[in-house]
């Protein structure tokens, strides 16, 4: 019986093997991007780059970044693009800071509240998408306009002040308190963040409804062939992600300690930028969310790593728009090599 | 029945297009228009309430546009067409790219428009036909000098912190910085030009966009830079705020770094009032707007055009330090005085 | 003998275009029955209708007799008809395993799978390597492998695999040797015979007149949108075959209602 039935071999030869290997674990490329860098910043900054509190320091630079950066890698591993992610995160600490302080509600209420609508403009965003069947890319670049105008509405272009929310509210700064640990300081809203990122890792890696993420991103037909209901799984990322920016929200209060209506304009291209050199693919299906983690280190660590090492502001942008072309090239050639 | 209704929809059409110019012409209304930079902006945001306020006690018409981020010209090009196209009879404009905006701006002048700059000169200044602004550069003198004044002998030793705001250098990002080192008595070389300094007191420059994470961002390098920062520079009030946190953070909010601002938003001169602004330069920009406005009405009447102020090529509307620790030979007011003042 | 899976008077119209127009089709068990047709003849309109993937106008889907209504391609495969399709609809980017169990995925017993929805993967591997081993793909090593890194003959069988692991009664195949290779397409010819002599009836569209003269028991030959003739390989020539399919010929008499 064994010697009736048909063989295929195996295609072999060491290249293959690499190319597969690659294929299975993309996120090795910013790994070693991120160790290789570590290294070059230690050799020309010195001790200081990795004394215990530089390191800390910049993992709380890149939390609200990284957080936002999450949500989107949901969102292109669907192939699809969130450009209203930075705009619904400033519009949740708004709902957060004006329900708590101007209009007396409750702290924990206007907390929920905010996240709340965080997850509403993102299920506005999924509804456009699935429902009108619009593309994403022109969906979230409409509505990024229209939450920036309702947070300008809302905020009246004024500024909360940190004396103030932590006279009434201190709980949307809670994700600003640091604990000590030996020479670092970690806040709560990174524990936060990274408590996040091992939730969305497990839901992508080990349940149904990640794989059917990804399925649906790879190859929506192919989905929808295979029983996914693919309109439901976009509607419910869009959604997802829209609660993580009201989260985002939270944490950028702790972060800065007032609630603000400037500063969300770069946030939804820095966002894109950590998902984009963390290895996930924007053309959907591709990518891992340890990725996003490793690319908003990598872009933290670049800034800090020039900053420290005397270079002019000029030439970090210069190195992230490099290591973005090149992350965007490697999944080029991977595609290629595939087909 | 298609065919009538296709006809009725033709005639009403162009009923509305002959009535139109006749509309305008006949409507010898005033129209004032405002473009300002971007919306999520306080400082824009009491402009257009002092420009609204005004027109409506003049009984002007007044419209409002504003760029959809820092640095975007092509909508306020867009803007200025509109006001053209509307017949306005003046346009008060903050321009976003003060060199590339000027050939629009040429054009609603060649409609007989007359407009004025506000808060930014454009390059060249001449290409409006007056400027109400803040002198930056006098802005940032007082913030250095307070800081040189209030540090006495310590100030030959100083660890000054820069955050300014963009890399591309914008006039008043510069004007203000280097004002800052005039003021504190640093060599500023070029005075068009920020970073050619070689003062060992400058530990060094952050851009922190003028928003709060940028500051906080910003001092935190700067602190890694060199911990020992005890005078920290900084574009705005919200750049300012973040960079406390960051000094919080690091334990150094014991009133031993001394943060200077400029602005005079009311959350900025509350921080003054709090200690974590040691001083700020105080700006109107609700006085600029309502001077544009009645400058522009008393243009359409009787064709006078503005004068620049004594001295300056442009209308300064005055800079005021706020502090609550003046020191002597320093005119300044204190947050208090402020409060009555403030904007946004 | 009855039909496994049968159709009578199926219709199906867009605007003008008539894609059935009143389509009958016969499958009986455990044989290998090839469709053949001109381009736009209308096979994949009643190949969709079949596997759920298109709701006819009118008309009736039998299985073992029995009268059935599909709304979607899950509920034929509920009910054990699986669909290869040409484009084989697998997600390049994941793994052997994961397509084969995509929207079918295996969940942990107890609170692990129903609270916190982890999968199975140690069950879903196990079976994932039952399955290729039984169909003679047991030289893919690595099931974890991702699909986009095997050759289009080893995707085809994955496919097929897929296909043959829910304990269906009918598989059909989109042209399966359509993007393969002399060599490879003989593998998957063999494959089909495997199949088949595990009980499944096997349903095999394709352009390739000589596969299907090779391995099918019997002929469905579409045209106009709708069956004109079913012929036996051994009883017909291939050009013959053609011809009719093509309207050159009249189909032999008696050719409609011809049972195994």
């Amino acid at each position: 019986m064994p010697s009736d039935t048909p063989q295929f071999e195996e295609r072999g030869g060491w290249g293959q093997r690499v190319i597969n290997f690659l294929h299975g674990n993309p996120t090795v490329i910013p790994l070693l991007v991120l160790v290789i860098g570590l290294a070059i910043f230690s050799m020309i900054v010195g001790k200081r780059f990795f004394h215990p509190f530089n390191l800390s320091l910049v993992l709380q630079q890149v939390t609200v970044i990284g957080m936002l950066a999450l949500a989107q890698t949901l969102i292109i591993l669907t192939a699809g693009i969130d450009l209203s992610v930075g705009a619904i995160m400033v519009l949740a600490s708004v709902v957060m800071g004006q329900l708590a302080l101007t209009y007396g509600w409750p702290p924990e209420l206007a907390l929920v509240a905010g996240i709340a609508a965080g997850g509403i403009c993102g299920a506005l965003n999924g509804l456009f998408i699935t429902l009108l069947r619009l593309p994403p890319f022109i969906v979230t670049l409409g509505t990024w306009s229209i939450f920036n105008a309702v947070v300008q509405f809302w905020s009246g272009g004024q500024t909360i002040r940190q004396q103030e929310i932590a006279a009434t509210a201190p709980i949307l700064q809670w994700t600003g308190t640091a604990m000590q640990v030996g020479a670092a300081r970690l806040t709560l809203g990174s524990i936060l963040m990274l408590g996040l990122a091992v939730f969305l890792w497990y839901m992508l890696n080990r349940t149904a409804y990640g794989r059917h993420i990804y399925a649906t991103g790879n190859d929506a037909e192919a989905a929808r062939l295979s029983g996914i209901n693919t309109r439901r799984v976009l509607f419910s990322v869009y959604l997802l992600a829209g609660g993580i920016c009201g989260v985002a929200g939270w944490v950028l209060i702790g972060r800065i300690g007032a609630v603000s209506p400037l500063g969300g304009a770069s946030a939804n291209l820095d966002s894109i930028t950590a998902v984009v050199i963390g290895g996930t693919s924007l053309f959907g299906g591709r990518g891992s969310i340890l990725g996003t983690l490793i690319g908003a280190l990598i872009v933290g660590f670049f800034r800090n790593g020039l900053a420290l090492a005397g270079l002019d502001v000029l030439w970090q942008e210069f190195t992230i728009g490099c290591l973005i072309i090149m992350a965007v090239g490697f999944d080029q050639w991977l595609r290629r090599i595939a087909a | 029945m298609k065919k009538n209704s296709w006809l009725a929809l033709g005639g009403a059409v162009a009923a509305l297009c002959l009535s139109l110019p006749a509309a305008q012409a006949q409507d010898k209304e005033i129209l004032v228009g405002l473009i300002t930079k971007t919306d999520p902006n306080p400082f824009f945001y009491k402009m257009r309430e002092g420009a609204e306020a005004k027109s409506k006690e003049l009984g002007v018409k007044f419209q409002a546009f504003a760029g959809k981020f820092d640095g975007d010209n092509d909508t306020q090009v867009q803007a200025v067409e509109n006001l053209i196209a509307a017949g306005a009879s003046g346009i008060l404009i903050v321009a976003s790219d003060t060199k590339a905006i000027v050939p629009t701006i040429q054009k609603a002048r060649d409609a007989g428009i007359l407009v004025i700059a506000l808060d930014t000169p454009l390059e060249p200044m001449e290409a409006a036909q007056a400027t109400f602004a803040t002198d930056n550069f006098h802005a940032g003198q007082l913030i250095g000098e307070w800081a040189k004044r209030t540090l006495g002998d310590k100030a030959a030793d100083a660890h000054i912190a820069f955050i300014d705001a963009h890399e591309s250098q914008p006039t008043v990002d510069v004007a203000r910085d280097q004002g800052f080192m005039d003021g504190f008595g640093i060599d500023t070389k070029d005075v068009n030009r920020r970073g050619d300094e070689d003062d060992p007191r400058i530990v060094g420059h952050e851009m922190g966009e003028g928003s709060e994470v940028g500051g906080r961002n910003g001092m935190e390098t700067l602190l890694q830079k060199n911990f020992d920062v005890n005078v920290v520079y900084t574009i705005n009030e919200p750049t300012a705020a973040g960079a406390w946190e960051a000094l919080k953070a690091a334990g150094k909010d014991d009133g031993s770094v001394l943060v200077t601002s400029v602005d005079g938003g009311c959350p900025g001169v509350k921080n003054v009032a709090d200690g974590v602004i040691g001083a700020t330069s105080m700006q109107f920009p609700l006085l600029m707007a309502s001077l544009g406005v009645e400058a522009i009405v008393e243009h359409a009447k009787n064709g006078t055009v503005p004068e620049p102020s004594e001295g300056l090529t442009f209308t300064n509307t005055g800079v005021k330090l706020v502090t609550d620790k003046p020191v002597e030979g320093l005119e300044s007011i204190t947050s208090e005085e402020a409060l009555k003042e403030c904007w946004g | 003998m009855t039909p496994i899976l049968s159709a009578r008077d199926l219709r199906k119209s867009y605007g003008r275009v008539v894609a059935m127009d009143g389509v009958d089709f016969d499958l009986y068990p455990g044989e290998i029955l090839g469709v053949i047709g001109d381009n736009g003849a209308g096979k994949s309109s009643m190949i969709r209708a079949l596997a759920g993937a298109l709701r006819p106008d009118s008309g009736e889907i039998r299985l073992n007799g029995e009268p059935v209504r599909f709304t979607s391609p899950m509920d034929a495969r509920a009910k054990g008809i699986e669909t290869v399709f040409q484009t084989l609809a697998m997600a390049p980017a994941l793994t052997i395993v994961d397509n084969l169990f995509l929207g079918r995925e295996y969940r942990k017993p107890g609170l692990r799978g129903s609270l916190f929805r982890m999968l199975d993967r140690g069950r879903m591997r196990a079976e994932a390597r039952k399955h290729l081993s039984d169909l003679g793909l047991a030289t893919i090593q690595n099931i974890d492998q991702v699909v986009e890194t095997l050759s289009g003959g080893q995707r085809q069988g994955v496919a097929v695999a897929r296909a043959c692991a829910f304990g269906s009664r009918v598989v059909i195949l989109d042209e399966p040797t359509a993007a393969l290779g002399v060599k490879e397409s003989r593998k998957v010819l063999d494959l089909i015979r495997d199949v088949r002599s595990r009980g499944i009836s096997i349903v095999l569209i394709s352009h390739n007149m000589p596969h299907v003269f090779e391995i099918a028991d019997r002929v469905h030959i579409h045209r106009l949108g709708r069956r004109i003739a079913q012929v036996e390989p051994s009883q017909i020539s291939m050009s013959d075959a053609v011809a009719i399919m093509t309207g050159a010929m009249q189909p032999p008499p008696n050719s409609i209602s011809q049972e195994p």
